[in-house]
């Protein structure tokens, strides 16, 4: 075995078993409270007007009829929200975002919000106010908003990592490059180059769930807000410092969440239901629209590709380099670096260079969605693979696995690579029923492969064990995906308890102490790490009352399976001691037991995955129905088998609407033409095969159980998977995503 | 805003004569909720028409078909004698929205909606379909095809509505169909569609219409479409004259549902392969 580490087969007696969610219930009988679900005596509605302007001056904000309108409450503006960000560049994009303050940067930029005591109220307000805008020249288009003549989104920008620093403002917040080697050196090596440019469009996270909370801040600098969110610490913190509030007197209870994806990681309107809040005194309840959730919430990038590689005749890669170019919105983002750093993290290269720019434009903040930039750079690279591999008359699989990333591959990111699956992935494509199932007329198959990092962070946990033997978990990371299962095996596993005796309670920002955000697939992994220690130290103490018990030392003493056992002969008249037992006894023994964690969980182990797709193309018109589609992905460990199966599958029908239907369309005039689910089509049901999974299971070193995050490799490969079946099926190469039918039928007839 | 609900239908004709602001009628409510809802339309008077019994009336007879006003569209696909008779109709009907829609909306709401892309319209007009208009001053038939004017406009005075949809007798050997394309496979507007309404004898094309949505302000029937096929047994040269037919009859627009180009292509591509399903439907063989 390659891969083993020391954690490789590990025997365990609770987890990876398919046990029911504890939440299940509660959602499907409607008892789950989400973001909108929860009221307060006396509460308000409040409502935000948005700007219908892609880049306006703001010259008047006149709410004076609003005002005197019966049973408004408060009106606010970018006034409202005096500067307390200390200079904190990033935190005044945040706040500008939330709130304008004299320009609108794209269309549904918030300008000014109504508390009314009811919707109709409020809806009224927001037309009595009079917004008098000067529009500015706009621009949507990522390799448009690079031009010199472009007009500029912000004229405080520089590019940043650009030697020496530019002088003159520009559209381009930045630049990244990584790699290794001299790709001069390895392209003039090469026996086959191909070299090509893609498109992706804009696309949103599309969770079900819209944005909503219910806000209170009294006059004396304390409040309470229930927020959906995948981070209510982070909400927490974000607000206090936007609003100059203290952390401790700001309270955030997260909801039930219905889908965030990366989308709900940061504050779009928390900020201004919170001001609102305090301007009128009493509780507001924010909701958005699905049209404001499209137009003022965070889509992930749009992008413009360059992808060039060289191989030689024997099928091995001497030289990869790309340029890319992500549309960050109207604010600075990150998304261009972390497209150059996953784009050729699955292959073993000694030559490679990969460029990122991050683009402004006049479109809604960029935020993360699931494996952020990652798909969209696989598009372009894992097409060129497959374009290589026909060149050279190879088998794309077997390209892929002469050329794959190992154990100690430099990763053209920077890192050494410990133990990883993308061989493994590949080999089990390979052996797969699935690539042995002949195509029909106008079908065609694709594999691709996907690369994310994952992430750990901070975590805070705490493990209460009741009088009964039940066991209390409470963590800070949301569950987005299931964790609340997940994390009851694992505190089962480590007491020796019933899956049933552990509930599992998301704290508020209150109860524990600070928790990232359930992003970077780390849900599992890092409360499950903390977790595991707090069950460790909840041990100690039950080990302890067992020694006193006994009047033993506590060394004496071990805890297997549930109970505590006196160790060693003069001891073998001593009968074990259930948790049960320590528990009943425990108010005589010293009091409550009780475990807690705090871990900056590091060490979150690299996730791969390989996609196989089969598609058929009507060629008259262009429509493409995935007819068959497989997952393969290593997930370290699988704590619960569903919900890492359901992640696979998730991922797989994000990337498949992505791929074939999703898109921001912008209007001449930079506005959203489709902000709604009919023109924004996200697949449904019927629009999909069953997605078959296969989970592979190379420990982490860094886990005590050798666990991975599993949530969002899964979104990375079907782009470009897709797009190579289709490309497949109708023999011309597709190079822009999503590949609509006026796109495949118009590539067809180009090609005739 | 007023919310009635009439129990006839001279009850809700008086009602919308004497409503000086804006009325609209309440079918289903698939199309006029969701536009309440985004602010398009602010109701005076909603005025639900579920309460009418004879306007839930759906009669399938070979004399001729009656489909009420408040009849939901999946009740047109429970009825077996109706899908026999005009497959092409109860499939236009049974594609709106998705099975949930379907529960709710009407053929009558449809056409009233005026949209462009309706999926039932185009199946109404190839099966040369009727309305029987309700107004104060009485009843009046006409036929579907007068009833759209535009994108969301029609010939109906503001206080006339319609009762229902009448399909004439059915001639034996002759069959419709219809089908549109949309990306995604339910949930979805037409982004063009194709109805043909065709009968034959002797294995021949001898009566045909063709009908296509999506492709022009209004539902367009294309007379030189159905002459293309008149006379033939759909051989390819014949399937090929109509297809072209269909494309020269396309006025579309570019949005962001597809560009005129699309459209132009898609609806010959529709149009061939709609008179096709019906051919084989009324038991003509190639």
């Amino acid at each position: 075995m390659p891969y083993e580490t020391d954690y490789t087969n590990q025997k365990f007696s609770v987890i990876g078993n398919r046990v029911n969610r504890p939440d299940g219930v509660d959602k499907v009988t409607g008892r789950a409270r989400y973001g909108a679900d929860a009221s307060a005596a006396g509460q308000l509605v409040g409502k935000i007007l948005r700007s219908p302007h892609a880049h306006a001056l703001i010259k008047k904000i006149d709410t004076s009829k609003a005002e005197k309108l019966p049973g408004v409450k408060a009106i606010v503006t970018g006034d409202d929200f005096p500067d307390f960000t200390g200079g904190n560049r990033s935190l005044m994009d945040t706040l500008e975002n939330c709130m304008a303050r004299g320009r609108a940067l794209y269309d549904g930029h918030a300008v000014a919000a109504v508390a009314a005591v009811d919707a109709q109220t409020a809806n009224e307000a927001l037309k009595l106010i009079k917004v008098t805008y000067k529009k500015l020249p706009h621009v949507t288009d990522v390799d448009e908003a690079m031009k010199p003549s472009a007009p500029v989104v912000h004229d405080w920008i520089r590019t940043a990592g650009i030697e020496p620093a530019p002088t003159t403002a520009s559209n381009i917040s930045q630049r990244n490059e990584f790699g290794h080697g001299d790709i001069d050196v390895g392209f003039a090596e090469a026996d086959v180059i191909i070299e090509k440019t893609f498109k992706t469009e804009q696309t949103h996270q599309g969770y079900i769930e819209p944005h909503a909370c219910l806000a209170t801040l009294g006059p004396d600098g304390s409040g309470e807000l229930w927020v959906t969110t995948q981070g209510h610490f982070t909400f927490r913190n974000m607000c206090a410092s936007l609003l100059g509030l203290d952390v401790a007197k700001l309270k955030v209870t997260s909801s039930e969440i219905g889908g965030g994806f990366g989308g709900k990681t940061h504050v779009w309107m928390e900020p201004v239901a919170l001001q609102l809040a305090r301007k009128s005194n009493r509780p507001v309840k924010l909701v958005m629209t699905r049209e404001e959730v499209f137009k003022a919430t965070g889509p992930t990038s749009s992008t413009s590709v360059d992808v060039k590689i060289g191989a030689k005749k024997n099928g091995r890669i001497t030289a990869a380099s790309a340029e890319l170019r992500y549309q960050s919105g109207a604010f600075p983002g990150m998304w261009g670096m972390l497209g150059a750093m996953t784009s050729f993290a699955c292959y073993d290269l000694k030559h490679v260079k990969s460029v990122g720019y991050d683009v402004l434009c006049n479109r809604p903040k960029v935020a993360a969605y699931r494996a952020p930039s990652a798909p969209m750079a696989a598009f372009g690279v894992e097409s060129v693979i497959d374009l290589l591999a026909a060149e050279l008359k190879m088998d794309p699989v077997e390209f892929r696995i002469k050329n794959a990333a190992k154990k100690g591959t430099r990763a053209s990111y920077g890192p050494i690579y410990g133990p990883i699956g993308i061989g493994p992935t590949l080999e089990a494509v390979k052996n797969h029923p699935h690539m042995k199932k002949r195509l029909g007329k106008n079908q065609g198959r694709g594999v691709a492969c996907g690369f994310w990092f994952n992430f750990g962070g901070q975590t805070c946990t705490d493990l209460n064990i009741g009088i009964d033997g039940s066991v209390n978990l409470t963590v800070g990371t949301v569950d987005v995906g299931g964790s609340r299962a997940s994390l009851a095996l694992i505190a089962a596993e480590e007491l020796g308890v019933d899956y049933d005796q552990v509930r599992v309670t998301i704290g508020d920002t209150s109860s524990l102490g600070h928790n990232d955000t359930t992003e970077g697939s780390r849900g599992t992994f890092s409360s499950g790490m903390a977790t595991i220690f707090a069950a460790r130290n909840a041990i100690d103490v039950m080990k302890q009352r067992a020694a006193d018990t006994w009047g033993i030392p506590v060394e004496q003493v071990v805890w297997e399976e549930g109970v505590a056992r006196a160790k060693g002969r003069q001891n073998s008249n001593l009968p074990p001691l259930s948790l049960k037992e320590i528990a009943a006894k425990s108010p005589r023994t010293g009091g409550p037991i009780a475990g807690h964690n705090e871990v900056v969980a590091d060490g979150a182990g690299v996730s791969f995955a390989s996609h196989i797709c089969d598609v058929e193309v009507d060629p008259e018109t262009g429509s493409t129905r995935v007819i068959r589609y497989t997952v393969v992905q290593d997930a370290g460990k699988a704590i619960h088998p569903d919900y890492v199966e359901g992640q696979f599958q998730g991922g797989a029908a994000q990337g498949i609407g992505w791929a074939l239907n999703e898109e921001y369309i912008y209007g001449e005039d930079g506005t959203l033409q489709n902000a709604g689910f009919l023109d924004y089509r996200i697949p449904v049901c019927s629009d999909l095969p069953f997605i078959d999974t296969e989970i592979l299971e190379i420990p982490n070193p860094n886990h005590p159980y050798g666990v991975r995050g599993v949530g969002e490799t899964s979104i990375v490969p079907p782009l470009a998977a897709i797009g190579n079946a289709v490309s497949n099926a109708v023999g011309v190469r597709m190079t822009h995503v999503p590949m609509s039918p006026p796109r495949i039928l118009k590539a067809i007839e180009d090609a005739q | 805003m007023r919310f009635e609900s009439p129990t006839t239908t001279k009850a809700a004709a008086s009602m919308l004569a004497s409503e000086s602001g804006a009325a609209h009628v309440l079918a289903g409510g698939t199309d006029l909720l969701v536009r309440m809802k985004m602010g398009m339309v602010e109701p005076d008077l909603v005025l639900d028409i579920k309460r009418i019994e004879t306007m839930k009336v759906l009669k399938v007879a070979a004399g001729g078909v009656h489909i009420g006003g408040a009849v939901p569209a999946v009740e047109l696909g429970e009825s077996e004698r109706l899908r026999s008779l005009w497959p092409g109709v109860v499939e236009a009907a049974n594609l709106i929205g998705s099975d949930q829609i379907q529960g709710r909306c009407t053929v009558v709401g449809n056409l009233c909606n005026a949209s462009p892309a309706a999926d039932s319209v185009p199946a109404l007009i190839a099966a040369g379909a009727k309305a029987l208009i309700v107004g104060p001053k009485g009843k009046r038939r006409v036929g579907v095809e007068k009833v759209v004017l535009g994108p969301g406009k029609t010939s109906l005075g503001r206080d006339e509505f319609i009762e229902a949809v009448v399909l004439p007798a059915r001639a034996g050997k002759s069959a419709d169909a219809y089908l549109r394309f949309t990306p995604r496979t339910e949930m979805d507007i037409a982004v063009v569609s194709a109805a043909v309404n065709l009968t034959l004898s002797r294995g021949v094309v001898t009566a045909a219409k063709v009908v296509l949505g999506a492709v022009a302000p209004t539902a367009v029937v294309v007379p030189a479409a159905a002459r293309a096929i008149i006379g033939t047994k759909l051989d390819d040269a014949a399937l090929e004259k109509m297809a072209k037919a269909c494309r020269a009859a396309c006025n579309p627009i570019d949005d962001k549902r597809g560009t005129v180009e699309y459209r132009t292509k898609v609806a010959g591509v529709l149009g061939r392969r709609a008179a096709l399903v019906a051919f084989e439907r009324a038991g003509g063989s190639k």
